[in-house]
């Protein structure tokens, strides 16, 4: 162990958690708290018990989310002045969309999610050339855009959300109803999930591989809306008039999201593996460091999956009158657990490493996708909210 | 080895062996001064400082620090498998098993027809003391069922309730696209267990669970709407209409020149939204109540009809719509009938009833022989032309107008067809406008000056439906008249004794993985050796997976113990 003697001889930092806080985290904080009450107070017809526990869960989560990660303070923030600005903008009229000009162009819904488009695809680029030439500056360009563009998409649906309210109070929803939504919310949880990574391991190499599946996710997105106009918002069915969506969501992408991060890198340890004194080699983290961030990834996603596959099994209970009725997408998304449950076991109990699991993470992702769209186009059930 | 683990999980080890630890992949090693007792001492406040539990023990010559962390890592390993097990025993208690084997065994056999509850055998019958169902049934507003029916494959079983359930309201909201927006239902259940029915509304999302048993809204249907039916023949459009009393899901005789038809009506609409305007997606335009039925002839054939009630304004005229599809795979193909100017249909069927008398049709191209081509009745072509004439207005009335393009298709070459065709509507035409003048001037109306554009466009309007009436294939229109509307709510009603073992293995199972996954087990050990007024420090660590995160942790650790023991020697 190479360990400078230096680093040796530092005492770890033993103040408590909470003394470790800075002032930005004490005013960040506040104001997640703040906003919350204000959006229940002013909400608070909207929603039911489940719903107002849902809110502040989601207060808590994000507070100990930003303590933890500090760039999650900024982001919210923007996230949170750009949609205040567009429900402002709205006031009470949806027409105002087409003629204001910030909203417009800038941070309906609709626009948002245009801008998070564009800018996905420019920072993949940004990132690829990172990785072809080593400039590091295009990495950090690459960087601002994947910021740029998740806070996009974020407005993008806080602002639906908004919007689907001003098109009728009985049809406004939380935008996790259909396919169209649940693919921006694909995009941009991955996009978070890779920037922790980005910054934990201080490599901006990896995000040509990361933001190559975003983009793939955008390409659906633009197709969606283009050829499809699945864009526009659409009441929701009376089965899914509940505060199970709310969370039952956005967990399945989470793991969503980690599977694909992960199949991604898988992809990257297979190159440099082939080929280990290339520029891939040398740009990208070593070997050991992708296995290990695909571990982790896999473990967080799996335990997300896990949650959000009971989850569903507990809305179904409610809704469809039984936790299990081996409905299409039920059974996939078991045959999706039981395959990362295998990878895990046998990276855990076995003590497999490399190659092997890399390959297996991308043949998991195929096996993600299907269970993601193929159900939808091949298979029908109760679950199908949005058509191919 | 359950029990080996836990034990295991809170066993400090604080026996270990000076050579096992140097066999540990984390080990460093310094010489510090002070005693071996005030050393470990402050190390292990140490390791307390950082989240370790930590136990001291003083052996011959020497102390052990042991200290360990995340011990719940390897109880997640323990409680998540063990909830697997736990799922599995509760599916099982909620599956239909049972059901297979007493099938197997002969004692159940699945119900293939469709005949009264009163009629089902006790052999497809189950008794209210199955544990473990799944079933539908629908009940209509102001009825009741003690039962339910589980689909088994190509059939059913009835299942029994200990209990009677009765509908006392059923109520659906609508989106303005006509989508359901909510449904529910206000329950009754009636147990003669109970001083007192319960009353209890449900709706989608919020099911009524009552003695183990859930009550789900599931659906709703139409619960027998009744109707009254005007049926015009189109074989003799001159009768008078009948009055038939429909019922949903009620079947009516009915006799026709044709031979006897069943009339099975299928279902009843009180209203028909669909996507109007530009196709944003945002207007709607509701076409109004209508029935569904099937015309079965006595061979078994039955063809599928909708009929809409109210008058639809196509370009400012209003005509009556019925679709026809031969499969429920197909579209409908939809007859528009136009209307009288006082809203009902008896002109139109006074003008089929004239194109459909052949004396009549004759007797128009005999005249048109006459002034049109100047034949004279001895012309030998005379008859056959007649003849033709009258045969292909009255294949265009009977089989309609594909029948007429058929026929150029067998007897005209290629390249004169389309003149054919036209040709033969021509003459469909000509005859068919002599007698609508004829038709006017009964009624009448003053024809000198010709005929006003409103008169031309029923013509035209009334042509084309003619045009249809034959691959219509229905001996009469069913024209919808007074209705009342019944609904049914469809319910499911469930008993999972094994739902609770589920969620306790589901919520063992999220605890068992976090734990996995987030909580590593690690253990420490140090091991101080006093020698002369200085000590020797053997400091190792032992975790179970991941080591790229406790490569940082180790290194961490191992600058704090020796800064803190102003360590002096420097590593192995
Ligand atoms: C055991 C039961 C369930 C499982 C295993 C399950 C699984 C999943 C999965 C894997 C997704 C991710 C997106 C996708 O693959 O399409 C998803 C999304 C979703 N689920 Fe479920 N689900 C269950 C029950 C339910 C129930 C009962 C409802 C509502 C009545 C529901 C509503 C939704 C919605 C609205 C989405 C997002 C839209 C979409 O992706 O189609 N789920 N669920």
């Amino acid at each position: 162990m190479s360990v400078t003697s230096d680093i040796m001889q530092n005492e770890f930092d033993t103040t408590p958690f909470l003394k470790r806080l800075g002032a930005f985290d004490w005013v960040w904080a506040l104001l997640v708290v703040a906003g919350s009450v204000i959006a229940h107070q002013f909400y608070s017809s909207l929603m039911d018990g489940y719903e107002v526990g849902i809110l502040y869960g989601t207060a808590a989560g994000l507070i100990w989310l930003g303590w933890g990660w500090k760039p999650m303070r900024g982001f919210s923030l923007a996230v949170a002045l750009l949609s205040l600005a567009a429900i402002g903008l709205y006031g009470t009229e949806l027409a105002r969309g087409e003629t204001s000009f910030f909203l417009k162009f800038l941070i309906s819904s609709q626009s948002a999610i245009m801008w998070m488009s564009a800018l996905y695809v420019m920072a993949t680029a940004a990132y690829f050339f990172e990785l072809a030439i080593g400039s590091k500056f295009s990495g950090k360009v690459g960087s601002a855009m994947t910021w740029s563009a998740t806070v996009m998409g974020s407005v993008g649906l806080m602002v639906r959300w908004r919007e689907s309210y001003l098109l009728g109070a009985d049809i406004g929803h939380i935008p996790v109803s259909n396919l169209y939504e649940v693919f921006v919310l694909f995009a941009v949880m991955t996009a978070l999930l890779y920037l922790t990574y980005e910054r934990r391991y201080d490599n901006r190499a990896m995000g040509a591989f990361v933001l190559t599946v975003i983009s793939a996710a955008v390409g659906f997105i633009l197709w969606y809306t283009f050829d499809r106009e699945a864009h526009h918002i659409q009441p929701l069915v009376p089965a899914l008039q509940s505060y199970w969506m709310k969370i039952h969501v956005p967990a399945n992408f989470v793991g969503y999201g980690a599977f694909a991060l992960s199949a991604m890198l898988g992809v990257a340890y297979l190159l440099i593996d082939r080929n280990p004194t290339g520029m891939m080699a040398k740009r990208l983290p070593s070997t050991e460091v992708l296995d290990d961030i695909m571990y982790k990834a896999i473990a967080l996603g799996f335990a997300f999956f896990t949650v959000a596959t009971v989850l569903g099994a507990m809305w179904a209970a409610e809704a469809w009158g039984g936790y299990w009725s081996w409905d299409p997408k039920e059974t996939w998304a078991l045959i999706v657990w039981l395959n990362y449950a295998a990878w895990l076991h046998l990276r855990l109990t076995k003590g497999w490493r490399g190659r092997p699991l890399a390959w297996w993470a991308i043949v998991g992702l195929f096996v993600t996708l299907f269970a993601f769209v193929g159900v939808n186009m091949f298979l029908s059930g109760l679950h199908s909210y949005g058509t191919l | 080895n359950t029990p080996a683990i836990i034990k295991d999980m809170r066993h400090f080890r604080l026996g270990v062996q000076e050579k096992s630890l140097r066999a540990f992949h984390y080990k460093d090693e310094w010489q510090a001064p002070g005693s071996a007792g005030s050393l470990a001492e402050t190390l292990g406040k140490r390791l307390q400082l950082r989240g370790y539990q930590v136990r001291h023990k003083q052996h011959d010559g020497y102390r052990i620090v042991a200290a360990m962390r995340g011990g719940t890592g390897r109880l997640g390993y323990i409680l998540s498998h063990a909830a697997i097990v736990v799922i599995c025993i509760g599916g099982l208690l909620d599956g239909n098993l049972p059901l297979k084997l007493a099938e197997i065994r002969g004692e159940l056999k699945i119900e293939t027809r469709d005949v009264p509850v009163s009629e089902i055998p006790a052999a497809s019958t189950l008794g209210a003391d199955n544990s473990s169902f799944r079933g539908s049934v629908n009940i209509p507003e102001g009825s009741r069922a003690d039962f339910v029916f589980l689909g088994m494959r190509d059939g059913y079983l009835l299942q029994k309730l200990p209990f009677t359930v009765a509908l006392e309201d059923f109520r659906i909201e609508h989106y303005p696209s006509g989508m359901p927006k909510s449904f529910e239902s206000d329950l009754l259940i009636i147990d003669p267990e109970l001083d007192e029915p319960l009353r209890k509304t449900i709706a989608v999302n919020h099911p009524w669970v009552y003695k183990g048993y859930a009550i789900y809204q599931a659906s709703f249907s139409d619960g027998g709407s009744t109707m009254q039916l005007q049926a015009w023949s189109l074989d003799k459009p001159s009768n008078e209409p009948l009055q038939i009393e429909g019922v949903v899901n009620g079947s009516n005789r009915l006799n026709t020149p044709r031979g006897e038809y069943a009339l099975e009506i299928i279902d009843f609409k009180p209203f028909n939204v669909f996507p109007a305007g530009d196709g944003s997606g945002k207007q709607f335009q509701n076409y109004g109540p209508s029935v569904i039925f099937k015309l079965r002839a006595a061979n078994g054939e039955a063809r599928e009809y909708v009929n809409y009630q109210v008058p639809l304004m196509v370009e400012e005229r209003p005509f009556l719509l019925s679709g026809m599809r031969a499969t429920p795979a197909e579209e409908y193909r939809f007859i528009h009938i136009p209307l009288d100017a006082d809203g009902g249909i008896k002109r139109f069927m006074r003008f089929l009833a004239m194109a459909s008398d052949m004396e009549r049709v004759t007797e128009v191209t005999k005249q048109q022989a006459g002034s049109e081509l100047a034949m004279q009745p001895d012309d030998p072509m005379y008859q056959d032309f007649v003849k033709s004439m009258a045969g292909l207005v009255r294949l265009f009335i009977e089989q309609g107008i594909d029948a007429v393009v058929e026929l150029a298709e067998e007897n005209v070459p290629e390249e004169k067809r389309n003149e054919a065709i036209s040709s033969y509507i021509k003459v469909v035409q000509g005859v068919l406008g002599t007698l609508y003048v004829e038709m006017l001037r009964e009624e009448g109306v003053d024809v000198s000056g010709g005929i006003d554009e409103a008169q031309a466009l029923y013509f035209d309007d009334a042509l084309n439906a003619f045009s249809l009436i034959g691959p219509y294939g229905s001996p009469m229109y069913l024209r919808l008249q007074e209705y009342e509307h019944v609904e049914a709510t469809g319910l499911q009603i469930t008993r999972a004794p094994g739902q609770s073992v589920v969620y306790l293995g589901c919520v063992m199972l999220m605890a068992g993985v976090f734990f996995m996954f987030y909580l590593h087990h690690r253990r420490l050990w140090l091991r101080i050796e006093e020698h002369e007024g200085e000590s020797r420090v053997l400091f190792a660590a032992a975790t179970h997976r991941e080591r790229s995160d406790f490569d940082r942790e180790f290194d961490k650790l191992k600058g704090d113990l020796r800064h803190n023991s102003n360590a002096v020697l420097s590593r192995i």
